[in-house]
């Protein structure tokens, strides 16, 4: 068994080359920009594009821009740069641009702590949109996630033609670790469905069998029009209420309804146990210790770690957490997803633990909060 | 070769908007160049130059306020044969603006064209970066603080390598445009124009007020010697293809036997410049060879070449899960702002870690068991003291043998570097 020493940059980048990732820009952000350097290094030999933006404004936008014309797109930031990504992830939820956005959390708010980790914008991501429209979002647990969980990245993008989030963090990013690439289970390619030929295109046409339109690019001899005003299955501006309704509706539910095909988790389940630790993330590695080694002792737990965490997973948590009479979330915050677990499980004892100094939560403090409980 | 103006969605503006006849005189611009529609992209903004991409039969791009070039790059970048025709106002040079000067000094071959009206038209008329300080516009006495910028000055000092600027009222602006738009680079227009709607309601301005104004002013019409170069998406194109491929991430095969049997923890306390991440990543390769799960966890400031960097390596023949550490089996200690860092960590540290202090770094009291290295007498400076420390390790027999040391900077280093960090080690002494 070959092993390779690799940090979830590194994996992320790879990952999203395996994808067919052809186009990439960003800009610089500590501790995003080893994604920048990788791409650098991988994408230009191949016939791909990897560009600095004058900002992250810039940098989104021309993935944009590339991913109308066909590509396969990917950008990289910390929480700052997902603050100026704002208008234009809005303009591809609205207009269905196939995009997968990386989220290296960083301690915030604002600038914040450059070095150190949280993660601090999981609401973020999913509230950052000018319309509330759903959104998704996998994170990563350790480097085989990071190269894995972005080929799915893209999958969904293409598939459902919607902006992904991978929200990863600092102490996944930039931390090394062994990594058997040959081992790792590696998802089919999806390409993003293509208009048939045979009628008329309409851009943002869609047929009682998909939810998502097909897809034909900016350049090729059929003419594309994309825009980010309220537009009708023909891509022009409509005023037309029932027109709208059905759209905005149509967004909103082909993630919604279908978050049961791509709702990756890792389930560690104990009958015999009282508590179910639910995280994500870099502290789901200190929740799988502790269910270690609680599962030698008298009271084990049992273990549920959300790999996708928009749209919220709900019949999967409900399910997961059925025979449970505690639950505690741990989260590298103040208490995010923790509110969306209590809208599911109302008739179960909640608690939280959440950490924001830039440390990561330990073993001994998840075990202390699971006897608080 | 038909117009590609769009007979069913004709043009919307007020009656006698200067952008009204911009979008003919484009439209005769394409009829003349023999374009096709599938060979243009129009790449519209936000306000009344965002409508233009619904007025032709061309591909269409339309999204947020001074955004408009960013599309246009990646268009440009994704499909270098397509023309790419950016319809921008005076209110996007305005929150644009960095996109603008980046545009200029990328070249990459996208036309600008700026229908330049003084004004915010569609939200009534405020100021925007062209408006002049004594107009009277929409923003009260606002405008007259602030200098209108010149546009064409700013695209020509950032790099833009063909700036025109003009009336849209020129009876030749049909080839204007075209000489713009078959310009291989980046082609600004800066076009002056009316806005009945707004601006002229409250100032005079008429086409002829255009042609004196313009005639006051330093004269673009076209080429900037000093700026002419390749153009980005050819040049880019180019060195990319000189690059050399990434390579596959290398895969390191077991060949050592660890010395010790069980999980092992090692943290690296120094200071920026002491390579310690290196040291650590070297660890890590270490284990890798004898076959073991690492995990390298780094901390430091946002400072270069200064502050305390530490490092914290796992090896273990199990899966790692939580990478931070608590019980060290080995604490090298390198520099002072790192074990100052970690200060809290000695306290609960036991007998059988051993804290190995290098170069007389003061170290917190605790039970743990203090190794001596005298690096310096050894004639090892202080950047080399972390693998230094490696070396003194592997000698001990203590996590990493001297084969998997040796095998991890066969893997890490090449050449002369290599040569001098196999002999470092080699001679290396476990000084007490």
């Amino acid at each position: 068994m070959a092993s390779s020493l690799m940090e979830g940059n590194e994996a992320i980048a790879r990952g999203a080359v395996a994808a067919g990732c052809r186009f990439f820009a960003g800009y610089p952000i500590t501790p995003a920009t080893t994604i920048l350097n990788n791409m650098l290094a991988l994408l230009p030999t191949l016939g791909g594009v990897c560009i600095q933006g004058e900002d992250e404004i810039a940098s989104i936008g021309f993935c944009l821009g590339a991913s109308m014309a066909g590509f396969k797109v990917m950008t990289a930031t910390s929480g700052p740069g997902i603050s100026l990504y704002s208008e234009q992830l809005s303009f591809a939820v609205g207009s269905e641009i196939p995009i997968v956005i990386v989220d290296v959390q960083r301690l915030g708010p604002s600038t914040g702590s450059a070095t150190r980790a949280a993660d601090g914008d999981i609401n973020f991501l999913r509230w950052g949109n000018s319309g509330g429209m759903p959104v998704i979002v996998l994170c990563p647990v350790n480097v085989a996630d990071c190269y894995t969980l972005t080929i799915h990245a893209f999958n969904l993008a293409e598939t459902y033609r919607c902006p992904v989030f991978i929200a990863s963090n600092k102490e996944i990013a930039m931390t090394r670790e062994s990594v058997n690439m040959d081992a790792l289970k590696i998802p089919a390619i999806v390409n993003r469905r293509a208009a048939p030929s045979d009628r008329p295109f309409l851009p943002f046409q869609t047929d009682k069998k998909s939810q998502v339109p097909a897809f034909l690019p900016i350049g090729g001899k059929v003419l594309v029009r994309q825009t980010s005003s309220t537009h009708g299955a023909n891509g022009f501006i409509t005023t037309d209420h029932s027109e709208i309704a059905d759209m905005l509706n149509r967004l909103k539910n082909k993630l919604q309804t279908t978050v049961n095909k791509y709702s990756f988790h890792d389930f560690y389940n104990c009958p015999e146990a009282d508590t179910l630790i639910i995280t994500y993330g870099v502290t789901a590695r200190a929740a799988r210790a502790v269910f270690k080694e609680l599962g030698q002792r008298e009271s084990p737990v049992a273990l549920l770690i959300l790999k996708t965490l928009w749209p919220v997973p709900e019949s999967m948590i409900r399910n997961a957490a059925k025979s449970f009479k505690h639950v505690v979330v741990v989260e590298m915050n103040l208490g995010q997803y923790v509110c969306e677990v209590q809208r599911l499980l109302p008739d179960k004892r909640v608690a939280f633990l959440g950490r924001m100094d830039g440390r990561l939560i330990t073993p001994d403090q998840i075990k202390e909060a699971i006897s608080n409980g | 070769m038909d117009s590609l103006l769009n007979a069913d969605r004709p043009p919307v503006f007020c009656p006698g908007c200067s952008h009204d006849r911009i979008t003919h005189t484009l439209a005769k611009a394409f009829q003349n160049m023999g374009l096709r529609g599938d060979q243009i992209v129009m790449v519209s903004d936000i306000g009344c130059s965002g409508l233009f991409d619904t007025f032709f039969h061309t591909h269409a791009m339309h999204g947020l306020h001074g955004r408009a070039l960013t599309y246009a790059t990646g268009l440009k970048m994704a499909k270098p044969e397509l023309n790419v025709v950016v319809t921008m106002g005076d209110g996007g040079q305005g929150i644009g603006g960095a996109h603008l000067l980046a545009a200029c000094r990328r070249n990459l071959d996208v036309t600008l064209i700026i229908l330049n009206n003084f004004n915010f038209g569609m939200t009534g008329g405020q100021f925007s970066a062209t408006t002049p300080t004594d107009a009277h516009v929409g923003s009260g006495f606002l405008n007259c603080l602030e200098q209108p910028l010149n546009l064409c000055e700013i695209a020509k000092s950032a790099g833009a390598p063909y700036v025109v600027r003009c009336s849209a009222y020129r009876s030749d602006l049909a080839d204007e445009i075209q000489k713009a738009i078959q310009y291989k680079g980046f082609a600004v227009m800066d076009i002056w124009g009316v806005c009945p709607g707004r601006y002229t309601k409250k100032n005079r301005l008429t086409p002829k007020m255009i042609e004196e104004m313009l005639s006051r002013q330093p004269a673009f019409d076209g080429i900037m010697p000093d700026n002419v170069r390749t153009e980005y998406g050819r040049n880019y194109r180019k060195l990319a293809n000189a690059q050399k491929p990434a390579g596959e991430p290398l895969k390191i095969e077991a060949i050592c036997n660890p010395p010790q049997v069980g999980r092992q923890e090692v943290i690296l306390l120094g200071s920026a410049g002491q390579r310690i991440i290196t040291a650590g990543e070297i660890l890590c390769l270490a284990g890798l060879t004898a076959g073991l799960k690492t995990t390298q966890k780094n901390e430091y400031n946002i400072t270069v070449l200064r502050g305390m960097s530490v490092s914290e390596l796992i090896l273990s023949p199990e899966e790692i899960d939580y990478t931070g550490i608590e019980h060290p089996s080995v604490i090298i200690a390198l520099g002072q702002e790192g074990v100052d860092r970690r200060r809290d960590i000695f306290d609960g540290l036991h007998e059988d870690t051993i804290v190995l202090q290098v170069g007389g770094v003061d170290v917190p009291p605790s039970k743990a068991h203090i190794h001596r290295a005298d690096l310096t007498s050894q004639s090892i400076k202080n950047p080399d003291w972390a693998l230094g420390s490696l070396a003194v390790l592997a000698k001990m027999d203590t996590v990493i043998s001297q084969d998997m040391l040796k095998a991890a900077l066969n893997i890490r280093f090449k050449g002369d570097t290599l040569e001098a960090a196999l002999k470092m080690v080699a001679r290396v002494e476990i000084s007490a």
